[in-house]
């Protein structure tokens, strides 16, 4: 349970200064009354801010939009927006702009129908209603598609159209569900862009669901990494890639290495000693709420790894046995296995790498302290 | 690279091998896919439309007097129609009724002769009995000697109508139509004129019958296609039983349900909502019961089938979008699920229109849709002439019908339904 106070506690902390648009507060999800989906949930996102949930499938992170959407009850805790619990609001009484996964087009009205439809439930004065329907289909970058129908679109330009229905009306807040997913990657790679972009220039705040960490990384202000319906870590993408709070977010966001031991001896200056399964000692930085005893899980990128320049005097050395290497073009990628069996992949800029070892061949490798994570076990669900 | 581009171009634009090639293939596979489909087309043509041509021929068909009396019509086709024919057609006519004399074709020709013109079977007799005439005599003497009607152009005038061998008459009557004796369309008089009320008597039914299932079947359909699949399935399987049980047997049950003692008025006495029993049976209400109960599945499954198809993210859509939920419900949903309306409503009214058993069975003598005098003109009076022309009129309305349909619903699923 202090793992949700640290969470909430780092996640709180900076939020004092910018102001908070949407609070969930102690907000709990369960369908069948056994198996909570959400546990305990506290999360403030900030005016303005590009926030990602991400998170494995059944992580909870889309029950969460949808319980911010309206679609989905909390069953205990409250979520307030600008202020006010919206618990009971119903779904259209929100004002919260909505991307779906399928863009949910209505197939029956052209494209500016669809984007005249939330102006006129509105009842907005018809010119009005026109001109903010075009503007928002210029700003997609899509003015002359008009009269075309959603069948006739690309799967990237019904993306466009369906973002710029979730705008027209100027919601204070724009859900985002996976909305990437249907497209091929480069088109993908553009959009998320794009959206960036649109984000940027409109101020609005965003709140994006993905499982996809590169999308992740790219688009976020803040990502909040779910798993089993608690949020692990939310950070800026660089925090969160450069000091993970714990194994799961370490394993979950880009590659990692993961050793298993245990906590020897922790020292004041954030240092620890960790002891490998087959007795190797290491010397590591330790992560948030690892205590002496405990079993730990060090970490390490594999761009970090380094093979050992002879002579040079460092700690943390391990002898290694090179399995196979991967030519990548701008980087190797070499597979070893320690002495303790664990695996350990490497990650070396070919310019970097004077002597290319062979297969079978024993290396020593550097393990820099600084760059070694002793982090908390990931938690079973 | 370049040059296999060009000799590509080159080979696509001189045209003839490639486009060749390409026609020889398509041609293969049309051949295959048309003898995929033979044995049906053969049967369909064997067993359908060969049968309802011949059928729609006999509502134009006037055979009697043009097969019984051949030199009569023939001759009578260069009269003129004014004053009284030839000589010629007088004793044509003498021998040819000699011939007949006494065979069932005296009665047909006499019978034919009489719908055209009241009467006219007493004239046919009458003549007939003093036929053959004596070698040598005088055939126009002697025929206006038995009966004087022959020495009346109106008379003869009929003879020729009727010797056509093509006539609008029975089409004209199952439309309350017929023509004057100067060959002009008339209206007939009130007192005979039944089949523009009953034609029109069966488009009401059906369409209130239809009507009646688009109401009953719409939300069930919805609430089916918004349920978990194995619920959908039970209610599937109750919506198809009245399927597997025979209409007779359908029928007989709502006569036991609906009689003056049955459990519908044994209910509503209990209820006190009335102290005698009503009647339910033997009129419109009866029909209509049964007929819904009959034809709710056709509407059930098309518009389960259209509904099925559309995700229900365009009503979260909707409602994300600030639009109330039935206002969503009506703007959204509703649109995308007209072409199953549109095939539910046709189904049910075009078989509703050829109905006949449940009307005859349940309804009263002004209840009765068309499709009960066609069959009473095949069964009882064995008149096929009038039972081709309503079941013409019957086809036509329906066909005309359809292209409404296809012109305003049809052709497209999900899109474009304005």
């Amino acid at each position: 349970m202090h793992r949700d106070a640290f969470v909430a506690c780092q996640a709180d902390a900076p939020a004092a200064t910018p102001e908070v648009l949407v609070a969930f507060r102690g907000v709990r999800k369960t369908y069948d009354g056994d198996t909570l989906i959400v546990r305990n949930l506290d999360l403030d996102i900030r005016r303005g801010e590009f926030l990602t949930l991400l998170g494995p499938s059944g992580s909870g992170k889309t029950t969460c939009l949808m319980m911010l959407a309206g679609f989905e009850t909390p069953t205990s805790g409250e979520i307030r927006l600008a202020g006010q619990v919206i618990n009971r609001l119903p779904p259209h009484r929100r004002n919260i702009g909505m991307v779906f996964q399928n863009y949910a087009l209505f197939p029956h009205m052209t494209v500016l129908e669809n984007l005249r439809f939330p102006l006129a439930v509105r009842k907005l004065p018809a010119p009005e209603i026109d001109a903010r329907a075009r503007r928002a289909l210029a700003m997609v970058q899509l003015a002359g598609f008009e009269s075309r129908y959603p069948q006739q679109l690309s799967g990237g330009q019904q993306q466009r159209i369906a973002l710029a229905r979730a705008l027209v009306f100027d919601p204070q807040l724009v859900l985002m569900d996976e909305p990437l997913g249907a497209l091929d990657k480069q088109l993908r790679e553009h959009m998320q862009l794009e959206i960036k972009h649109i984000h940027e220039s409109l101020g609005v705040t965003f709140v994006f669901v993905t499982h996809d960490q590169g999308e992740a990384l790219t688009m976020s202000d803040r990502i909040a990494v779910f798993n089993h319906g608690v949020i692990q870590q939310i950070d800026t993408p660089a925090a969160l890639y450069e000091s993970p709070a714990n194994a799961f977010v370490a394993g979950f966001i880009g590659e990692n290495n993961a050793l298993a031991g245990r906590l020897a001896t922790l020292t004041t200056d954030g240092r620890c000693t960790v002891t490998l399964a087959d007795g190797t000692g290491l010397v590591a930085s330790a992560g948030a709420g690892v205590r002496a005893g405990e079993p730990v899980v060090v970490s390490i990128r594999p761009e970090r790894v380094r093979l050992a320049r002879p002579g040079a005097p460092a700690i943390n050395r391990v002898g290694a046995r090179l399995i196979e290497q991967i030519y990548l073009g701008d980087h190797l990628r070499l597979r070893m296995q320690l002495a303790g069996g664990e695996p350990v992949t490497m990650k070396a800029p070919i310019s970097q790498l004077d002597r290319c070892p062979g297969p079978g061949e024993t290396v020593e490798l550097e393990l820099a302290p600084e760059h070694l994570l002793a982090l908390e076990p990931a938690t079973p669900g | 690279m370049t040059t296999a581009l060009d000799s590509l171009d080159a080979a696509a634009l001189s045209g003839t091998p490639l486009r060749r090639q390409l026609r020889r293939a398509e041609r293969r596979r049309t051949l295959w896919l048309l003898a995929l489909i033979a044995p049906l087309a053969l049967f369909v043509l064997a067993s359908f439309i060969v049968p309802i041509a011949s059928l729609l021929g006999r509502a134009v068909d006037n055979p009697e007097i043009h097969h019984t009396l051949p030199d009569t019509v023939a001759t009578l086709g260069d009269w003129s129609g004014e004053g009284l024919p030839d000589a010629v057609a007088f004793a044509a006519l003498a021998r040819e009724l000699a011939q007949v004399k006494g065979t069932p074709a005296i009665a047909e020709i006499s019978k034919r002769l009489n719908r055209e013109r009241p009467g006219s079977r007493s004239v046919v007799m009458r003549t007939a009995r003093g036929l053959p005439l004596a070698e040598g005599a005088d055939a126009r003497a002697a025929l206006i000697a038995l009966d004087p009607a022959w020495g009346e152009a109106e008379t003869w005038r009929v003879l020729e109508r009727a010797g056509r061998p093509y006539t609008a008459f029975y089409l004209l009557a199952a439309l309350d139509r017929s023509t004057d004796a100067e060959g002009r369309v008339v209206a007939l008089p009130p007192e005979e004129a039944i089949y523009l009320d009953v034609l029109g008597r069966t488009f009401t039914m059906s369409l209130v019958v239809t009507l009646v299932c688009l109401v009953l079947g719409f939300p069930l359909a919805y609430r089916m296609a918004t349920l978990p699949v194995r619920h959908a399935n039970t209610l599937m399987i109750l919506v198809l039983l009245p399927f597997w049980t025979s209409v007779l047997v359908r029928v007989a049950a709502w006569i036991v349900i609906l009689q003056n003692e049955g459990l519908a008025n044994q209910f509503l006495m209990w209820t006190g909502l009335t102290d005698t029993p009503q009647r339910l049976l033997f009129n419109r209400f009866g029909v209509y019961v049964a007929m819904v109960h009959i034809l709710l599945p056709f509407m059930v499954l098309p518009l389960y089938s259209v509904m099925k198809g559309i995700p229900p993210v365009y009503l979260r859509a909707a409602v994300s979008l600030g639009c109330p939920p039935f206002r969503s419900f009506w703007k959204i949903y509703f649109p995308l699920t007209l072409p199953g309306i549109g095939a539910g409503c046709l189904l049910v009214f075009i078989v509703c229109m050829g109905y006949y058993i449940t009307p005859a069975l349940l309804g009263g003598p002004g209840d009765q849709m068309i499709s009960y005098f066609i069959a009473f003109y095949t069964n009882q009076a064995v008149n096929w002439g009038m039972a081709a022309a309503l079941s013409a009129v019957l086809l036509t309305a329906t066909l005309v019908l359809y292209a409404i349909y296809s012109r305003y619903l049809g052709g497209n699923a999900a899109g474009q339904v304005r």
